[in-house]
């Protein structure tokens, strides 16, 4: 870094506007409300146009960050998203959700002064720019191949396999086993985190581009990947890690006892927010518990805060500075005010007579040695047991892949873990003509992994179409 | 979105919904589902299907009209769409050569059990048909059972046809035989699979029944269709939805599936009133 560059260090990073805590919490609109262009500018101003961006490696897809920024500086936006857009196809998702903090601005060197460039803000400021724009630029296709691609799921890994082959000359149809596209960052991820419009905006994209996105199809089901197979060149399956785990405690199948998936699936693909205008029903619970500690704990508790829950706890094993969620989430789910019971283990539910959670019966842990994930063991404390009244829990302990695929598809290898055997570098799994993305290869991780990951099997699929070479 | 083939009330409440649906009708086994949601805010209902063509590519469902969702189902007519229609779902019930099967089906379970017992029927089984209604009236499809079964049973309510009384009554059934079933599937309203299954308990014979959760994804997402069996829990949508009715734990079950009514009840005072005709034809669940 020059000298000149070192005397004007701007530390001042930008807060994004919020809303409020006290308002946000009885209602499901966006939290942040996004950088205004000034505020973009200013941030982007901030970025030291770094010769060798240190930022670029904690990106998972490589952004090539200095330079989209510069473009912000120099206001010319349009440049900036096209920039963006050469590796990351999903940007005002990715500008919202990646856990920033630990990948592209936890490397920015300005982040030993305490003042790394807000990327991320940056990242959502150009693509929600874009969208103000009217119609986004279909890039130009390559002449097609006649080869035809099924993308099983609809999630970040199949949106990126089919947006990228699609531009390559190839058919593609996306198979979706729900009623809409997306998956995680449909069902899962909450308007008030990542506004459904947004997503809606991504799918409706691709599809312009000439996908054909089939829902409403459940491959294994209404038709096997081998039968598949005859009709498509190649396949990819990016079927997330759908499956909700249950801790196999007494009293778990109790009435108001979720999983983190049923409750956001209600809430944000079936809209049971908005009951009895929408059909699904919510119940609205007073005192609600839930257990885990990562995102996906945050998303439920902040939804049961916003469904008006009086009290609303998260329930968690470890210790605060262990929490696997983004810390911009649960720092935004503690000011709303959702209580943090750390060091807790439920190890029973208790109800009533008519099959209802009453109470929760806990353990206190304490932190021990190190396990295999590096993290401290959490320790059981011997006869700490302890009863909280509750009318709901919601279960947020992890996902793993739903096996109704591998299981109806003859030679496709799975891991102990019930996840995907496939080749790191290009996707590929253990069939013929069959590649596989996201979650079903990593077990539950971020969008911008499976994105990563559905760029590469893209390529690699792209490959073999014109090659033959798989 | 699949178009609408017919859609008939059959008997007070109990509707034959016919669906375009050709990819499910040419992989769809007996005692598999499918999920209907009947327009773009309409909620994930699963369906038995109660028989398909794979000539004309079309799938048919009986259901009773209990509340939105399935009045939503029951105003639409020839022409119009469903928003979604998914499946197969669940796994096909178990068929193979068991000896004589009775059949006992109740409710939209008169329908959903049609394809099951054809199957078993072909399969070299011997078939026992057993009925059950409140009332002669509710009974329907008896046409289509008569030269498979080699016995046909009927339990209503109120005695206006067969056997009068409640389902306790199979004992009564399965002494008139000259010996006992191998085995016996139930299908129909939980009431009926519950107690049938506690009545066949005591005497011993296998069976089985096809369970009936809340849904919502049908492929093993969510979790609300868990049900304990023989003391775990199972996704009914995925490991289900037949079980051993002797194993399931009726009581968690049966609070389960009301898990909603408060709510469901609630959607009726807020939304444009609409008249139920025929509630006299509701069971008892
Ligand atoms: C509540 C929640 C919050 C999260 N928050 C964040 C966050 O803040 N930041 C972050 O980076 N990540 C977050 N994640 C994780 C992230 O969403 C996932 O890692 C990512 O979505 C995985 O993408 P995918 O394409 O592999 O699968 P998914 O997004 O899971 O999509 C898979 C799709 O495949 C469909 N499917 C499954 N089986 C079949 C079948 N048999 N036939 C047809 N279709 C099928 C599913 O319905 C689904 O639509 C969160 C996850 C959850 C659940
Ligand atoms: C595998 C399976 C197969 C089924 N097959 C048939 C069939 O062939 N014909 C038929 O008439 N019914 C069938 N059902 C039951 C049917 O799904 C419910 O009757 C329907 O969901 C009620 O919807 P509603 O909105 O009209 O009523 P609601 O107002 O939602 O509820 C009325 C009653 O139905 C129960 N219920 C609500 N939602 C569900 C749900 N998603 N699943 C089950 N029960 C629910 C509630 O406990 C309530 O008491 C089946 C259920 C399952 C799980
Ligand atoms: S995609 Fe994610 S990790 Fe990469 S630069 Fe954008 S916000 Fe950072
Ligand atoms: S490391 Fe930080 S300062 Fe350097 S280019 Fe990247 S964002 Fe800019
Ligand atoms: S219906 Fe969701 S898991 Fe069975």
């Amino acid at each position: 870094m020059s000298e000149e560059k070192q005397g004007k260090l701007d530390l001042n990073r930008h807060d994004m506007p919020k809303q409020s805590p006290e308002m946000r919490r009885h209602n499901f609109n966006e939290v942040a409300l996004g950088y205004t262009q000034e505020l973009a500018v200013a941030e982007a101003k901030r970025c030291l146009q770094c010769k060798k961006p240190k930022c670029r490696t904690g990106c998972p897809v490589e952004i090539d960050i200095p330079d989209f920024i510069s473009y912000i500086v120099k206001g010319d936006f349009k440049s900036g998203i096209k920039k963006l857009k050469e590796k990351n196809c999903l940007p005002a998702v990715c500008g919202r959700v990646c856990p920033q903090e630990s990948q592209c601005e936890s490397q920015c060197i300005l982040k030993n002064k305490g003042a790394e460039v807000a990327i991320g803000r940056l990242e959502r400021f150009l693509a929600d720019w874009e969208a103000t724009q009217g119609e986004v630029d279909i890039p130009l296709k390559a002449a097609r191949t006649g080869k035809k691609v099924a993308v099983v799921g609809s999630g970040p890994a199949g949106i990126t396999v089919a947006g990228d082959l699609i531009l390559l000359g190839h058919d593609v149809t996306i198979f979706e086993a729900l009623h809409k596209a997306g998956g995680v960052l449909i069902y899962g991820i909450p308007e008030f985190r990542l506004p459904k419009a947004i997503v809606a905006r991504e799918v409706e994209y691709v599809k312009k581009l000439g996908v054909n996105v089939i829902t409403d199809y459940v491959v294994g089901k209404t038709r096997s990947i081998d039968e598949l197979l005859k009709e498509f060149d190649a396949i990819f399956i990016g079927t997330g890690a759908g499956l909700p785990w249950f801790m196999n405690i007494p009293g778990e199948n109790l009435n108001g006892v979720y999983s983190a998936n049923e409750y956001l699936t209600r809430m944000n693909l079936m809209q049971g927010y908005r009951f009895p205008m929408s059909s699904t029903p919510i119940r609205k619970h007073a005192k609600v518990a839930v257990v885990g500690g990562g995102n996906v704990a945050m998303d439920s508790a902040r939804t049961a805060l916003r469904m008006g829950a009086d009290e609303v706890r998260i329930i968690y094993r470890r210790s605060h500075s262990e929490l696997p969620a983004r810390a911009e989430e649960s720092e935004n789910a503690e000011e709303e005010g959702v209580i943090f019971n750390m060091l807790t283990l439920p190890v029973q539910y208790i109800g009533d007579e008519n099959g209802w959670l009453r109470e929760i019966e806990c353990l206190k842990m304490e932190l021990g040695e190190p396990d295999a994930s590096g993290r401290p063991r959490p320790v059981e404390m011997p006869n700490s047991n302890f009863k909280m009244k509750m009318d709901a829990v919601v279960c947020a302990i992890g996902n793993s892949p739903n096996p109704l695929v591998p299981s109806t598809t003859p030679g496709l290898e799975t891991t102990r873990h019930g996840t995907l055997v496939a080749n790191p570098e290009t996707g590929k799994t253990t069939r013929d003509r069959v590649w596989a993305g996201g979650d079903i290869v990593t077990g539950a991780a971020t969008v911008i992994l499976a994105m990563g990951a559905g760029r590469k099997a893209a390529r690699s699929i792209h490959e073999f179409l014109t090659t033959g070479k798989q | 979105m699949n178009r609408v083939i017919e859609r008939t009330m059959i008997v007070p409440n109990m509707h034959l919904l016919t669906l375009e649906a050709p990819e499910i009708a040419r992989k769809i086994q007996p005692g598999q589902f499918v999920i209907v949601r009947a327009d773009d805010e309409g909620e994930r209902i699963p369906l038995s299907v109660a028989d398909w063509d794979i000539g004309k590519g079309t799938i048919t469902i009986i259901f009773m009209e209990v509340g939105a969702s399935t009045g939503v189902l029951a105003g639409l007519t020839a022409g119009d769409s469903v928003a979604t229609c998914v499946g197969p779902l669940g796994n096909a019930t178990t068929i193979g050569r068991f000896g004589t099967v009775m059949c006992v089906g109740g409710c939209y379970g008169i329908g959903s059990i049609y394809p099951v017992a054809r199957e078993l029927w072909y399969a070299g089984n011997e078939i026992i048909m057993v009925f059950e209604a409140r009332s002669s009236y509710l009974i329907y499809w008896a046409d289509r059972f008569v030269h498979r079964a080699a016995k046909i049973f009927t339990i209503t309510r109120d005695g206006s046809l067969g056997m009068k009384g409640h389902i306790t009554r199979l004992t009564d059934v399965i002494h008139a035989l000259p010996k006992p079933p191998d085995r016996i599937i139930v299908n129909g309203c939980t009431y009926l699979m519950a107690h049938a299954s506690e009545v066949t308990k005591n005497l011993g014979i296998p069976t089985v029944v096809n369970l009936n959760p809340i849904m919502i994804d049908g492929t093993g997402m969510c979790g609300v269709c868990r049900v304990t069996v023989g003391g775990t829990t199972k996704f009914a949508c995925v490991d289900g939805p037949e079980f051993d009715g002797h194993e399931v734990d009726w009581k968690e079950f049966l609070a389960r599936r009301k898990q909603y009514t408060n709510e469901e009840t609630s959607y009726f005072r807020h939304s444009d009133p609409k008249p139920i005709l025929h509630r006299e034809g509701k069971c008892h669940s």
